[in-house]
């Protein structure tokens, strides 16, 4: 009673204090829009020059004209690429390297971070720590002693490690598991306790708590971690760089760099639009795979 | 249905000891409540009837059977959570038959089942619902229908309703006590709320330290307490806790005297008991209903008196007043229309026929 006598006396002072409170958020949401703007421009500055680019000749391209207009605008770069056997087999390289390495990780790492997160043993914190000590370090510091590595194997059982595209295979999980673990283990950890002793109690064995309760309930963070390990499995470059050198072998951003670059000559047009091509798999996975990440986010966030 | 048997149970975390060795025998069909306040051992010695927290010695029986070594899914047993613990994924549908599919059992089987529990949980119309649509009475239900559907030995309850506003919990207490009169099975409940204890138990099992203060019904806890913990955390407002001295004997009765101005005169029956204990310093113990205004009779064993009020609070139907006896604080349970003011000096009656003496060497009730 005594709050609503109170606010009839200071109805007054009320409607001029929301008043400034709504021209604060407009002016916050006038300066928010002005940054964001600010920011698409920029980041989307690159891959609006990549796509005009590619829709000039190299003529075109070598002329003095103003680069961010097309006059005689054509697909032939696009025609040129995708009738090309070698950028194909590049795709087709990259495609498998990224879609085992992402089953290969996503296995591991769910196994590997539930038994961190839930199976107290011995030295599990430890090695959980372990784990992401590991992600830290840098691959470029990695590759020489993976080259030593491939040297030793090779001269123990013969196998040759070196220029095959399936050994990014084996390379890649080095940097995507520990991430991939340490994000399920997060994941993992923020499942109530209870909920794995009321499936232990219903009956359900480790492995079942795991595939009908955990994998379901931590959906939004598998997701996030399969597209964390595909945009690394589909986009590194030092590794191929250094492993893979023979045409066939090689995977899409090594590929485009080294066959479309002759000594000097930069096929820019058609370098261009590989780049465009080879970065359209990542977006549509993140266009389709987003939804569904924010749906599980959103359902994990209201309560319950 | 089955008896639960705990024999000499220690839990140990770590070298701290959470239970210090607990002997509990619960019959078939029993509902016993284990009360306590929070870190006494009682939902660890839950954890460890569930097979959730293996016990460091002793022998846990379910049944006939030592189910030491037995997992919590061998142990025929249902448990309910705190939080619900509800799969957030799932239907309630789902939820609730999560554990007979679990065990494979045939699926016009586990539709009679859960509809039949829905049924008795009034929850019929929410099986198509998922966990986060439900209030918070609803997931109770639903986590109680979890476990009626899987026709256990024993249930475990776990503080079930602490997560509900006041209201709800009172209503959900007389839901709980419904469904053991339709569902009559062995009964373990965990609970730190003595007037949850005291409603719905056969017997009470008072624990404190990790150890067992008593055992008995609801009544037997509360009127013939056995040690001064059992005493104190059994009814509220708690019991008034005064220091004592007991005196007398030599013909007339015994008194305890409280203060230089107070003292009591023991009723006669009492006086065998205490007789030993005569010129003790002693704990004097008497509930606020037992301290009521003065309505002019005396019957026997009662005692009048008057106290300069402290702190008067009216609760509607009664008035707590508080008064100072020698620097401690005690509470009465006067009827509202004879309460005084705070400041006034107020004439009171003791019912010394439900006093106890505790001996403070001991803590133990004489």
């Amino acid at each position: 009673m005594t709050t609503a006598t109170a606010q009839i006396g200071t109805t007054q002072q009320r409607r001029v204090r929301t008043g400034s409170i709504s021209r604060g958020r407009k002016r916050a949401l006038y300066w928010s829009y002005f940054f964001l703007v600010l920011f698409v421009i920029f980041f989307l500055m690159p891959p609006i020059y990549m796509f005009i680019t590619s829709l000039k000749t190299s003529a075109e391209i070598g002329a003095v004209t103003n680069p961010w207009w097309v006059y005689n605008p054509t697909l032939q770069n696009y025609i040129d690429l995708l009738t090309q056997a070698q950028f194909l087999t590049f795709f087709r390289n990259s495609a498998l390297v990224a879609v085992i390495v992402v089953s290969v990780t996503m296995v591991i790492s769910v196994l590997a971070a539930f038994s961190l997160a839930r199976m107290k043993f011995w030295g599990s914190g430890t090695l959980a720590t372990g784990v992401f000590l590991t992600y830290l370090i840098p691959e470029s510091l990695l590759f020489i002693p993976l080259f030593k590595i491939f040297a030793f194997v090779h001269d123990l059982t013969g196998i040759e490690l070196i220029n095959h595209w399936w050994v990014l295979v084996f390379l890649y999980p080095t940097l995507t598991v520990p991430f991939a673990t340490w994000i399920m283990i997060g994941y993992f950890s923020s499942i109530p306790k209870e909920l794995d002793e009321a499936a232990l109690i219903d009956g359900a064995g480790y492995l079942q708590i795991l595939t009908k309760i955990f994998i379901p309930v931590a959906l939004p963070g598998i997701i996030a971690a399969t597209i964390f390990t595909f945009t690394v499995s589909w986009a590194n470059f030092l590794y191929p760089l250094a492993f893979t050198t023979s045409a066939d072998q090689l995977v899409l951003p090594v590929g485009i760099v080294t066959t479309l670059i002759k000594g000097d000559v930069y096929n820019w047009g058609q370098i261009m639009t590989g780049a465009l091509l080879g970065a359209a798999p990542p977006l549509i996975i993140y266009a389709f795979l987003m939804d569904y990440y924010i749906a599980g986010l959103t359902a994990g966030a209201t309560k319950g | 249905m089955a008896e639960v048997a705990l024999r000499n149970i220690v839990k140990t975390f770590d070298r701290t000891p959470a239970v210090a060795g607990i002997d509990l025998d619960i019959a078939d069909r029993e509902f016993v409540v284990l009360v306590g306040p929070s870190g006494c051992g009682k939902t660890t010695t839950l954890r460890m009837i569930a097979g959730l927290e293996e016990a460091t010695s002793g022998e846990i029986y379910i049944g006939d059977q030592l189910v030491n070594d037995v997992p919590p899914k061998d142990r025929d047993i249902a448990m309910v959570f705190q939080n619900y613990a509800l799969y957030p994924h799932m239907t309630v549908y789902e939820n609730m038959s999560f554990g007979l599919r679990l065990k494979k059992f045939p699926k016009p089987e586990i539709k009679d089942r859960v509809e039949n529990a829905a049924r008795i949980l009034d929850i019929t119309n929410l099986l198509d619902r998922r966990p986060k649509q439900l209030s918070g009475g609803q997931r109770q239900r639903v986590a109680m229908g979890r476990a009626i559907v899987r026709n256990p030995k024993v249930f475990l309850f776990d503080e079930p309703l602490s997560n509900l506003d006041a209201k709800l919990r009172v209503q959900m207490r007389m839901e709980i006590k419904k469904v053991h009169q339709k569902v009559t099975t062995t009964t373990v409940y965990v609970t730190h709320d003595q007037v949850e204890a005291m409603t719905l138990a056969d017997r009470v099992v008072v624990m404190n330290g990790g150890k067992i203060e008593q055992i008995g019904s609801p009544n037997e806890v509360y009127h013939q307490p056995k040690t001064r913990f059992v005493a104190g955390f059994i009814g509220s407002p708690a019991m008034n806790f005064l220091p004592c001295r007991l005196a007398g004997g030599n013909g007339e009765g015994l008194s305890v005297r409280l203060s230089d101005k107070l003292s009591f005169p023991v009723p006669a029956d009492r006086g065998g008991r205490y007789a030993s204990h005569v010129g003790r310093e002693l704990v004097f113990g008497l509930r606020p209903e037992d301290i009521i205004e003065n309505r002019g009779s005396l019957p026997p064993g009662r005692a009048a008196f008057s106290a300069q009020l402290d702190v008067v609070e009216p609760m509607g139907m009664e008035t707590m007043v508080y008064f100072l006896v020698d620097g401690t604080e005690v509470c009465g349970r006067v009827n509202p229309a004879a309460a005084g003011k705070p400041g006034e000096t107020m004439p009171l009656v003791a019912d010394l026929n439900h006093m106890h003496l505790i001996d403070p060497q001991t803590d133990q009730v004489l």
